[in-house]
């Protein structure tokens, strides 16, 4: 996780001598500029300029073609549902495992950052598992008329499972740090354990959960390989963005695939800069973050 | 545990407020394989334009498009296609063999065993074909690169299977055919998911000397891109591709559906559906249409899979169920 306290260490890391002459220091930092050119923006201005190859009309056209502008209204709908339910989550889950200490709770913290490290592709195929008519549950769920696969709840379960630990990471190595010094003097002055978390727990974490939280929308917009598994792949009906560039892509659309494309992009900038912003604001989480949870 | 709990609470509280997508009795699902797009994107057009003449009802066909295994996978977890058009007679069966959604007897009730067109696995190679590729026979050289996609997952790709195994038993012997297919599977840098990516691997990503897929596809891709740059190459044999559709009868009944899902498909055997089908070089047995557009569909010779490999039961359990013979020649790719 970059940040101004981690950058500054590096710098200083860089000039200790480490074997590392100005000439050296010199390759290696040409070989990350041009290795930057070639796989970040090269790719991000090719996005724009084939977007826009031909001309800015037939980009807004793309962009109000039906089928994306659905796209988009179900990509936001997704992330407006899934985004506050994760933030709840984290927080349940930060407040769980590092203001009280029960047997168990190193191997909780491991399941909450599971998402992290499986394949999303993995969760997609796991809800069908579990809610598609030949699943676990989906029989059940199906007699009581409720349809979950290849509708918009399975499109939110999926982003919520990929997009899980993402508020949590955040959380949970400030509130280590902060520990529960505050929290015991609020219960010690008689605050009641609700009044405790929102009086004084959360004000210490808000610009963390927002943080977490930006990362999370940007996730959710974006996810594609669990989605593409439950989604169902129904033109207008069940195409989140990622699913719609695809789609339009292979129908030999390139202009409407990168007009589209530009439209995550543009989330993926944004998401940056107030991810950039954030941690002007709350150096402490910056700090927190940079170390690595459990120290 | 805990995250499960709130993934299933959070589940039905989004169920309680998002609105129902349940269909309306105007709006059909067709869930379709991967390379049909634009042949059923003009389809509905033209269905909905007659609906609205014969009945004054607007009429929605929506279209989920994939390879169509998948496709078959997904409709079993509850996809709710009210037809499939599909390019397998496999993949619809296993909707009754698995989930018994429509009848057995699915293929008897419509003409030519549920199939409005038919195509066959022809090749696309690059302008001037530097290869020199004419037949299956070519294409196990060594030093020619085909693309075809991953016959696991791709009913397009399994033609690709039983027309080369077709050509090198009725060639060599049956004997003979594992050691030709084992060669040819040798002979693909990549197994792509779908029809559409195996097209992409091909002509965007410029890898292979030879595109293996529906003549259909290798007639519009030509079309598309020019015959500056592809040319399309029917082999002297190949095998008949059956495109067989059905009502989903469990779907379309949930859904009041069944009545207009019968119409749209009985609209791809009527001259006008035949007429544009047959426009998107897929071979119908309309006569009229056929010899309107015979210059499109050169001779071939076409294997059918009831005399070649004694019917869909028997070639499933010798060639495509998991662990048969396809398995063991796919190996380890």
């Amino acid at each position: 996780m970059p940040s101004p306290t981690s950058e500054r260490a590096h710098t200083e890391w860089m000039v200790t001598p480490v074997g590392a002459g100005p000439v050296t220091r010199r390759v290696v930092l040409g070989i990350v500029a041009i290795l930057t050119l070639l796989f970040l923006i090269a790719p991000l201005a090719l996005i724009f300029s084939s977007a826009l190859s031909q001309g800015i009309g037939t980009f807004f056209n793309s962009l109000t073609e039906p089928g994306t502008q659905h796209a988009i209204l179900l990509t936001v709908t997704t992330a407006l549902i899934a985004v506050p339910i994760n933030i709840v989550f984290g927080l349940a889950a930060a407040w769980t495992v590092t203001k009280f200490v029960f047997p168990g709770r190193t191997l909780l913290i491991s399941l909450i950052e599971l998402p992290y490290s499986i394949s999303p592709i993995v969760a997609g195929v796991a809800y069908i598992f579990v809610y598609g008519s030949q699943g676990l549950f989906g029989p059940l769920i199906e007699a009581m008329g409720i349809k979950v696969m290849f509708a918009l709840p399975a499109i939110v379960l999926a982003s919520m499972f990929v997009t899980a630990p993402f508020v949590a990471r955040e959380l949970i190595p400030l509130m280590q740090v902060q520990g529960t010094d505050e929290e015991e003097a609020a219960v010690t002055l008689g605050a009641s354990g609700f009044a405790t978390f929102l009086r004084v727990t959360l004000p210490n974490v808000r610009w963390a959960v927002l943080y977490g939280a930006i990362l999370c929308n940007a996730r959710v917009m974006g996810e594609f390989g669990a989605v593409s598994v439950v989604s169902g792949n129904i033109r207008g009906q069940t195409t989140t963005l990622p699913l719609q560039i695809e789609l339009l892509y292979q129908d030999y659309n390139v202009a409407g695939a990168f007009a589209a494309a530009t439209v995550l992009t543009a989330v993926a900038l944004l998401t940056i800069v107030i991810k950039v912003a954030l941690e002007r604001i709350s150096p402490d989480h910056a700090q927190a973050a940079a170390r690595p949870p459990g120290h | 545990m805990n995250r499960f709990i709130i993934a299933l609470a959070a589940g039905f509280g989004i169920l309680a407020t998002a609105p129902a997508q349940a269909q309306t009795p105007n709006t059909l699902l067709n869930v379709s394989y991967d390379i049909s797009r634009e042949l059923y994107a003009e389809i509905n057009v033209a269905f909905a334009k007659q609906w609205k003449a014969k009945t004054g009802q607007d009429v929605t066909i929506n279209q989920s498009h994939n390879g169509s295994s998948r496709q078959a996978r997904s409709i079993l977890e509850g996809l709710e296609a009210d037809v499939v058009t599909f390019n397998q007679v496999t993949d619809v069966q296993v909707l009754y063999d698995r989930g018994k959604l429509i009848p057995a007897d699915w293929a008897k009730r419509l003409p030519n065993n549920s199939s409005p067109y038919y195509s066959l696995p022809a090749f696309l190679v690059r302008a001037g074909n530097p290869k020199g590729i004419k037949d299956w026979d070519d294409l196990v050289k060594p030093g020619v690169q085909v693309i075809f996609p991953n016959p696991k997952t791709s009913g397009n790709a399994r033609y690709t299977y039983l027309a080369a195994y077709a050509f090198a038993k009725n060639k060599y012997g049956a004997d003979k055919a594992d050691d030709f297919i084992k060669k040819l599977f040798a002979n693909v840098p990549v197994f792509d998911t779908g029809g559409r990516a195996a097209t992409t691997t091909f002509v965007e990503r410029g890898t292979g000397d030879v595109l293996i897929t529906f003549e259909a596809e290798t007639s519009s891709i030509r079309d598309l891109a020019g015959k500056d740059k592809y040319e399309v190459v029917v082999p002297p044999t190949s095998v008949l591709a059956e495109f067989p559709v059905t009502v989903v009868d469990k779907y379309a009944d949930k859904h009041g559906t069944k009545a207009l899902a019968t119409a749209y498909l009985e609209f791809l055997y009527s001259p006008e559906g035949q007429d544009i089908e047959a426009k998107g070089y897929n071979r119908v047995t309309d006569k009229t249409v056929m010899a309107k557009y015979k210059d499109k569909f050169p001779e071939v010779k076409l294997y059918r899979v009831e005399d070649e490999f004694g019917g869909w039961d028997k070639l499933n359990a010798e060639h495509l169920n998991p662990g048969a013979k396809l398995d063991t020649l796919f190996g380890g790719k």
